[in-house]
């Protein structure tokens, strides 16, 4: 099955270059219903007027982070629950990642990153696009 | 017959304040000469003497270095440039992906290989833009960490007396003391602070 690219893709960071960096990235891979917050709380709020094909989203903000995130929608018996769901961020130990997994994040890409880097993770979780 | 210091019920009061401890000191050394001493409470007297001299000079020295300006003012100070730097370099940034956003506009209009080469190169500016996240994260942990030296600061400033002088008068300041013009060294200003370019120009025309 082929990826729609006309999904709604949710992208979660506190630095706006980032958000921008990334809805640029995805535009470039033909991504363009892109949607931005600036930490977990107003994700959840976005999650809940509209349903998102991907999520994106940093580690570190506040007042909730990217796991917090992760482990509410995995956690939670709305349609979002099972999203994919693609944790972009500078926290690169081992434990952050096996945390992040058990949480039930789908994939994993430490910042720096490039775009090939995005599109093979993406690729990933999605499929090929 | 003098009254007698209860030693043991004071170490279990302490930890004391700077000033306490003077107050004790010279309690004793007061008592001891109204009630006379033979050449072992000599002894004793002197040593505690030099004990209420030592930390007293201790005092001057830490109020003469100026360790209260690490607190009050080269702190704030220096988190205070950081947080310059995360917001010059977010606005400059900032100025680069508009200019790469308007390159990737024209190619997008004229197409062609060149052009898909040019959008590849400005993909990869893009890319390299997050050094800005990347160094406002790591400033932002050189600013905790910062704090937390400052928390520890007050604590020991605290220990040591409240009247420890919080200005560096008279401190060493390094280069300052040596050369005169090392005051007009420093650096970009923040923002709203410094003068402006027509504030430079205007000045500057006042002296024609």
């Amino acid at each position: 099955m082929s990826v729609d690219k006309d999904m709604n893709v949710l992208i979660v960071d506190d630095y706006k270059t980032m958000l921008r960096i990334i809805k640029n990235l995805l535009g470039q891979l033909g991504f363009k219903n892109v949607d931005e917050a600036t930490d977990g709380t107003m994700a959840l709020e976005l999650l809940k007027g509209k349903n998102y094909g991907l999520i994106i989203s940093d580690w570190n903000m506040e007042p909730m982070t990217g796991l917090e995130l992760l482990k509410t929608i995995r956690g939670s018996n709305d349609n979002c629950k099972s999203v994919p769901f693609i944790m972009i961020t500078a926290e690169s130990k081992t434990e952050n990642v096996i945390a992040a997994r058990e949480a039930g994040v789908n994939n994993y890409i430490v910042k720096p990153f490039n775009a090939e880097t995005l599109k093979q993770k993406m690729t990933s979780v999605l499929g090929e696009f | 017959m003098p009254e007698k210091l209860d030693i043991d019920s004071l170490v279990q009061e302490g930890p004391f304040e700077r000033d306490e401890v003077v107050r004790m000191i010279d309690s004793v050394v007061r008592k001891v000469s109204i009630s006379g001493i033979d050449n072992e409470g000599a002894g004793i007297v002197s040593d505690i003497q030099e004990l209420g001299q030592i930390i007293e000079q201790m005092r001057r020295d830490i109020g003469r270095s100026g360790v209260g300006d690490i607190k009050d003012k080269h702190i704030p100070t220096a988190t205070d440039e950081l947080d310059a730097v995360v917001g010059s370099t977010e606005d400059a940034t900032g100025a680069i992906m508009d200019a790469c956003e308007a390159i990737q506009g024209f190619v997008s209009e004229s197409g062609g290989a060149v052009s898909d080469k040019i959008d590849a190169e400005v993909i990869k500016i893009f890319e390299a833009c997050s050094f800005q996240d990347i160094t406002g994260q790591r400033i932002s942990k050189v600013v905790g960490t910062l704090k937390e030296i400052e928390a520890k600061v007050a604590v020991i400033l605290d220990a040591l007396g409240g009247a420890i002088p919080a200005s560096s008068e008279g401190a060493d300041d390094g280069a300052a003391g040596t050369d005169p013009e090392a005051d007009l060294l420093n650096g970009p200003q923040m923002p709203g602070e410094g003068v402006s370019q027509s504030d430079v120009d205007k000045l500057l025309s006042d002296f024609d």
